[in-house]
């Protein structure tokens, strides 16, 4: 190709080529990365309807909006859609794919085709969910305890299962892809600890992926025997173990916890260093502790297995483990405060997001405590305190990163800029809906309101009633991205090359970026953040 | 809609306030916490705000007391949590050896309990104040779990195996008992009450009851006879299979060496799955009762067993190979080594 003979105006990656097919069939890991955001904010909205169907039904303590048949149903779908098909790709999928190579100075991952296979794996994976979801759905929670899903549900456990199991070969697909980029295909000079963090959060989160993603596609296969062919490896009356299920599916599920928050607490490392415009505070810290939890992520699944007849000698082993990821992951929080320290500090929408998520994430790491000092656990485990706990990292802490790194990439992907207003008003609308959402939740599961309830005590109603309002703000903080980002890439306006001021390798070449991103390859000289240096040779450059 | 609703559950049992203390600790943590990032969020934010285009941050990006001191102080604080959890989880873990002994049987969607003198109700379960209440129980069907708010206890209910849950209530009342392990359609109608007497009240109410016309062991002594188990296990030595008087809490040595404690679980895998572990001495001869007997009549067989020995306690649960695990700990430690 010859890219870089054609007139500068149109000779970025969006104009660079028209028809359907210059889309569907695309090796630019840029396009890929649009291809993705279009089907997980499907996948996003059909997930938030489930979760809007369930609000309604919670107004009122009596089970009287839909039969429990069908709550148990939306319950299953919202989480299967939102775990597998939103947060375990969203950030990796749509904004890694996008600046990971950006990033580091390539010009692009390492394998585009198997990119774009990763893509039709997961497009495939979730028509495949759909379709299960279309004929008679499942109801066996998202996380298909046996023997309950493999002996005794009568819903599509063995489609929604092959769904998981397919979708998980795209994430390995592009884990793959990143770690393999990052280790061949950084420019000159860009050293390991020169690397923005938004890539050690990518890197951590692919070696997860890589390894703990088999494990899950085995556990499938078992629970797909059992529910079609009554194999029984999980059903007690042929000798089977239904609590070697739990072992098996949280040795994934945990550390899958890790794959869905660690690329947001990658964007919020990026977004409090441009928005401060300082380098980030610890740097090797924020890196190692990413590495920290990767590694310990793996060690703690027993903590989910505290009242389940496990050993109380392992539980203990579990719960000082699970003790243990606090610190990396307090380590993070307190570096990303330590940033705005003498920094230079705006309030642009990305930003606001990163803020709400350090205060959101805060009280999700704080709550995570409470649930691995097993004393307690044994109280609110499977109460709306967890639910409630895991909402405020997976929604408060993904969705918010996730949003954060759209709203500060966006110039990049688009070449266009968001209506700032708009975005903040979504961005405070999201934090206070959320809140209102869910911070009730957790003093209903103290008071003992178990999770998965169709029908529920009535002293448990304004709580539930708190919940829901919240529920409908934070649906129209949504929504708002939705329109206004659509809305900006033909009417936003023009963005420039680096409409932040912020240093990285992304900001230097053009929005949006030319197909093979950088017109010549970049040569790194500095630390990543490094405000003062570029400061110094800004009137050379 | 009721108004006045509540924001603390109510608090009956010995392990309430255990559990009440861990709680509150964490959530004064937890606001204090979030206070001071939120704070110091807000105040740089502020105090640091950006006042020209093209202003940068300083260059003060490291230190490693900081990092040293805030690794320190979370990690410091989350072993602390960590022993008092272990220490409140230790005692809820463990019956006291006086406990009542109760069983439950959970299926889909109730819970069917009996009481040591035999009496039996469904869904709602009267218990005496002050006295340790032992529930051992076993699902018929899928994984439920046994929930008592009001006492900051629950266990989930397995099939196959037995646990073990134990309060001692220690207010007067109605509480709810709920189902906390999803289980199909009616999960949430998986409930009732938990409601807690007096003791001459709770004593006044099973004798209002419709009496139990024989006690547990009676019963399990009676379904000695009719499955014919007598022929074999002779109150006393010689017969095919081993003598059951005085055995229950004991060791026994098996056939391949390995020694376990007679409990409720090997009892109960040995009516079972009789050729799982054979007592040394003995030959596999005797036939497998899996599907041929209701939990119910298992758990009428143990109790007469058990009252073969005295009515000596040990915990329920399952057989254990290494003799050296310390009694209280029997219950869970052996759930690990299944088939």
């Amino acid at each position: 190709m010859s890219s870089h003979t054609t007139d500068s105006s149109r000779s970025n990656y969006l104009n660079a080529a028209y028809g359907v097919k210059s889309w569907l069939l695309t090796k630019d890991h840029k396009r890929i990365a649009l291809l993705y955001l279009v089907a997980v904010s499907i996948f996003f909205s059909v997930g938030g309807l489930f979760a809007a169907l369930i609000r309604l039904e919670l107004l009122t303590p009596e089970g009287d909006l839909v039969q429990p048949d069908v709550y148990n149903r939306l319950f299953t779908m919202h989480g299967v859609i939102m775990i597998f098909f939103f947060l375990i790709p969203a950030i990796p999928a749509v904004l890694g794919n996008f600046i990971l190579p950006l990033m580091i100075g390539a010009k692009d991952l390492a394998f585009p085709r198997i990119n774009l296979a990763s893509f039709y794996v997961y497009v495939a994976a979730g028509i495949l969910g759909v379709w299960a979801l279309i004929n008679g759905g499942v109801d066996t929670g998202w996380t298909f305890y046996t023997p309950y899903s493999s002996m005794y549900s009568n819903t599509q456990v063995t489609l929604v299962a092959m769904a998981g199991f397919i979708a998980g070969f795209s994430s390995i697909m592009t884990a793959l892809n990143f770690i393999v980029t990052v280790h061949r295909m950084r420019a000159p000079g860009l050293t390991w600890f020169r690397l923005p963090l938004m890539v050690w959060a990518l890197y951590a989160t692919s070696i997860i992926i890589m390894l703990a993603t088999p494990v899950l596609a085995i556990t499938l296969v078992m629970l797909m025997l059992d529910h079609s062919l009554h194999l029984g490896i999980f059903d007690p009356a042929q000798g089977g173990d239904p609590v070697l299920f739990q072992h098996l599916f949280w040795f994934y599920s945990h550390p899958a916890v890790y794959i869905m928050i660690l690329p947001a607490m990658g964007v919020i490392s990026e977004l409090v260093a441009a928005f401060a415009r300082k380098r980030i505070f610890g740097y090797t810290f924020v890196a190692y502790s990413s590495m920290a939890i990767a590694f310990l992520g793996f060690l703690v699944w027993g903590h989910h297995l505290f009242v389940s007849g496990q050993s109380v000698y392992a539980g203990a082993i579990f719960s000082i483990l699970s003790m243990l990821v606090a610190v990396p992951s307090a380590v993070k929080v307190f570096n990303w405060t330590a940033t705005l320290f003498q920094g230079s500090v705006s309030y642009q929408t990305p930003m606001l997001y990163a803020m709400g998520f350090i205060g959101l994430f805060t009280i999700g790491g704080l709550t995570g405590i409470f649930l691995a000092t097993m004393g307690l656990d044994t109280h609110v485990h499977d109460t709306y305190f967890v639910v409630a706990h895991f909402h405020y990292v997976m929604v408060g802490g993904t969705i918010m990163g996730y949003l954060g790194g759209l709203h500060y990439w966006w110039p990049k992907i688009s070449g266009r800029m968001y209506p700032e207003f708009w975005a903040k008003v979504s961005a405070l609308l999201v934090f206070v809906g959320f809140h209102l959402t869910f911070f009730p939740q957790f003093i209903v599961g103290y008071l003992g309101m178990p999770r998965r309830y169709h029908a529920y005590p009535p002293e448990f109603q304004i709580l539930n009633v708190l919940s829901t309002a919240g529920a409908s703000v934070l649906g129209l903080g949504y929504l708002l991205p939705i329109i206004y980002l659509t809305w900006s890439m033909r009417y936003g306006k023009k963005a420039p090359a680096n409409p932040w001021g912020a240093v990285g390798l992304e900001w230097e070449t053009s929005s949006p970026p030319p197909t093979f991103n950088f017109d010549e390859t970049p040569v790194v000289t500095h630390e990543a953040y490094d405000y003062h240096h570029r400061t110094e040779d800004s009137r050379v450059a | 809609m009721p108004l006045d609703f509540p924001l603390f559950p109510e608090a009956a049992s010995t392990m309430a306030g255990q559990v009440d203390a861990l709680y509150i600790f964490l959530v004064v943590l937890s606001a204090f916490m979030s206070l001071l990032i939120g704070g110091a969020v807000f105040y740089c934010a502020v105090r640091y705000r950006r006042r020209s285009e093209d202003e940068i941050g300083s260059n003060f990006h490291g230190s490693i007391l900081l990092e040293i001191v805030w690794s320190a102080i979370p990690l410091a604080i989350c072993l602390l949590l960590f022993f008092w959890g272990a220490k409140v989880f230790f005692a809820q873990s463990r019956p006291p050896a006086d406990a009542l002994e109760f069983t439950a049987i959970g299926k889909q969607w109730m819970w069917k309990f009996q009481h040591p003198d035999g009496q039996r109700e469904i869904n709602t379960l009267h218990v005496p104040i002050g006295q340790p209440i032992k529930i051992t129980a076993i699902s018929q069907d899928v994984i439920h779990s046994l929930y008592f708010p009001a006492f900051r206890v629950k266990k989930d209910v397995l099939p196959g195996r037995y646990t073990t849950v134990w309060f001692e209530a220690t207010k007067t009342g109605s509480y709810h008992l709920f189902c906390a392990e999803f289980c199909g359609a009616e999960h949430s109608k998986m409930g009732g009450q938990v409601v807690v007497l007096e003791p001459e009240e709770y004593e006044r109410w099973l004798a209002g009851g419709a009496a139990a016309s024989q006690s547990p062991a009676e019963a399990g002594a009676a379904l000695f006879e009719q499955l014919a188990c007598v022929t074999c296990h002779l109150d006393g030595d010689g017969g095919r299979g081993p003598a059951l008087r005085g055995i229950y809490g004991e060791d026994v040595t098996l056939n391949d060496g390995r020694t376990v404690v007679v409990n409720d679980e090997y009892l109960r895998e040995s009516i079972l799955t009789p050729a799982e572990k054979i007592v040394a001495g003995f030959q596999p001869l005797m036939p497998t009762y899996k599907g041929q007997i209701s939990e119910e009549n298992v758990f009428k067989l143990i109790t007469y067993i058990k009252s073969l020995s005295g009515g000596r306690e040990t915990p329920a649960g399952g057989a254990v190979d290494e003799s050296n695990v310390p009694q209280d700990a029997a219950t869970d430690a052996a759930t690990e080594d299944t088939p």
